[in-house]
């Protein structure tokens, strides 16, 4: 396309059905390398899925993509992902080091334990978000914010190119709000790609340079400047789109 | 005293010891990822549908070894997981009542069988019936050794894909993110649960063998924050238990293991529910008191009139 840069990130035609249901349609798009990408869309637009579809977490019915390139398997150790927060059990008997640990395990491989190396690249990724007092501490004492930072610490140790986050920004306090946007400016200054599910319409110009609007299909797409526009946000959440007539118009264009 | 002196030194006392603790130590760990992955289903399920495999694999291959009935009833019970899996994909029932209809068609199935085969009247059938509530005193060394055997490969894989098993049971999109294939972990994970199930069987039998599998984990999760901690706390309460409860049904005549060993393990997770140290209901109790003596105490400082 346009982009000066080269594509790090490039989707085509991916769709992906649940049952019958379309969640996903024909999207395409590619990101270049560099930007801090939001996606934003109404609840049920298939936000989650999109990021899942990429990193081949959910099959799609149909359409590829390409990560620097390659498949995403061949490119796995350049992504980083920070699921949503509310998806796993903080109950679970495990400590924060630990879990932030976790972020080395594609690194290391089948059967290898993680030692000291891990723990110390853990300890300064903890550093990183404000969190290194709470190396020790079982999981469940954590505030939500606090369990955000962790799973940001955890995809820092996967010293990735390219990092997907989905919604970090949820429910979290202002301190966490902060080292998450540090976070971020710090990651796109050091070249990195971050691509974030988004869905604070209020703080996308603030915080992103560039932001896909979705709603099952892709509604838009490029620089902020650009793409989030009015109208485009109007045809994201206004109204109810009716789905099959925009599909002839998505085919021809 | 010395009835129990001469328990211990009895060559059967030993195999009845061994055995009860190696399936006390294999359920107990096992079952810590049964109840962390919400599985506890899944136990319940394979225990009662192994009777329809172990009746079947004796009447087909009249045969009491330990190994092949142990077999028929892991392969009964696997597929009572697929026929789960296979209902919840493809019909609106949801996994709850699933797992119930499975349960109660393959373990009714079961007993109609063993029914035929104790009107058949062949000899040997006699061992089968032990397999519903359990019977340590049955177990001989080929039992032992097969459990054992069993046992050692079960704690083998275990700890050889700590770290995968791990990253399953806590976040498994991102183990996927990263490349492990989770569905393959998922069904080897699955898989030892079902074999760590069934080895227990004829010791503690089908009817209560889930019991083997959750209390120990619900028992040791409430003394310890780190999964490595509670898989071998879980391990040796299962162990306790195995070996005391087999001991008490040796004493009566007629008392069968599985309930002796469950009763146990059900007073040692009681406890645990109500005295551990950190996660204990009267600890918690005893906070949430604390904490309201103080709140009225800041509220009286507050109110009181300013002079």
């Amino acid at each position: 396309m346009m982009s000066v840069r080269p594509a790090v990130i490039d989707v085509t035609d991916l769709t992906v059905a649940y049952r019958e249901q379309p969640v996903l349609w024909d999207i395409d798009f590619t990101v270049p390398s560099g930007v801090l990408l939001a996606i934003v869309g109404p609840n049920g637009a298939g936000k989650t899925t999109l990021i899942k579809a990429i990193l081949g977490l959910v099959k799609p019915a149909a359409g590829n993509v390409l990560i620097a390139g390659k498949s995403y398997r061949e490119q796995r150790r350049l992504v980083g992902y920070v699921p949503q927060r509310g998806s796993v059990d903080w109950d679970f008997p495990t400590s924060v080091l630990d879990v932030v640990m976790m972020g080395r395990y594609g690194a290391l491989g089948w059967i290898k334990r993680p030692g000291k190396a891990e723990r110390k690249l853990a300890r300064e990724a903890l550093e990183k978000v404000g969190m290194h007092d709470f190396a020790g501490r079982q999981i469940s004492q954590l505030s939500g914010g606090q369990q955000q930072r962790v799973f940001l610490a955890r995809a820092l140790v996967q010293d990735a190119e390219i990092y997907f986050m989905d919604e970090p920004f949820q429910g979290v306090d202002a301190t966490t709000e902060r080292a998450i946007v540090a976070l971020l400016r710090d990651l796109r200054e050091r070249g990195k790609t971050v691509v974030v599910v988004h869905h604070d319409l209020s703080t996308v110009i603030d915080y992103f340079n560039w932001v896909t609007l979705l709603n099952v299909r892709r509604i838009a797409h490029g620089p902020v400047a650009e793409a989030f526009t009015p109208h485009n946000l109007a045809l994201a959440y206004g109204g109810h789109v009716a789905f099959v007539p925009q599909l002839s118009q998505q085919g021809a264009a | 005293m010395e009835r129990l002196i001469d328990l211990l030194l009895d060559y059967n006392v030993r195999n009845i010891a061994l055995g009860s603790a190696v399936l006390g130590i294999i359920s107990g760990a096992l079952g810590c990822f049964a109840v962390l992955r919400r599985q506890a289903l899944v136990g319940e399920s394979v225990a009662h549908a192994a009777l329809p495999g172990i009746v079947l694999a004796f009447m087909l291959l009249s045969t009491r070894a330990p190994l092949v009935l142990m077999l028929g009833a892991a392969l009964a019970g696997w597929l009572a997981m697929l026929s789960v899996i296979a209902i919840v994909r493809l019909t609106r029932i949801k996994d709850d009542s699933a797992f119930a209809l499975l349960l109660s068609v393959f373990f009714g199935g079961g007993l109609v069988l063993l029914t035929i085969v104790q009107k058949s009247g062949a000899a040997s059938q006699a061992g089968l019936d032990t397999y519903l509530f359990g019977q340590a005193a049955a177990l001989i060394s080929e039992d032992v050794i097969t459990m054992s055997s069993l046992g050692i490969v079960i704690l083998t894989v275990l700890l050889l894909f700590w770290k995968e098993f791990k990253l399953l049971s806590f976040d498994r999109a991102f183990g996927g993110s990263q490349g492990f294939p989770m569905l393959a972990l998922d069904i080897l994970l699955t898989a030892l649960v079902v074999m760590a199930t069934v080895v227990g069987l004829k010791a503690v039998g089908v009817v209560l063998m889930s019991a083997m599998l959750v209390a120990p984990a619900a028992a040791a999760r409430q003394w310890t924050d780190r999964l490595g901690l509670m898989v071998v706390l879980a391990g040796l309460f299962g162990a306790l238990a195995g070996v005391t409860g087999a001991f008490i049904s040796t004493l009566e005549r007629g008392l069968s293991t599985g309930p002796a060993i469950v009763v146990c393990i059900s007073l040692l997770a009681v406890f645990s529910l109500l005295f551990a140290p950190n996660r204990g209901l009267l600890r918690e109790r005893l906070q949430a008191h604390q904490n309201r003596r103080r709140l009225r105490a800041d509220l009286r400082t507050l109110q009181e009139p300013e002079v």
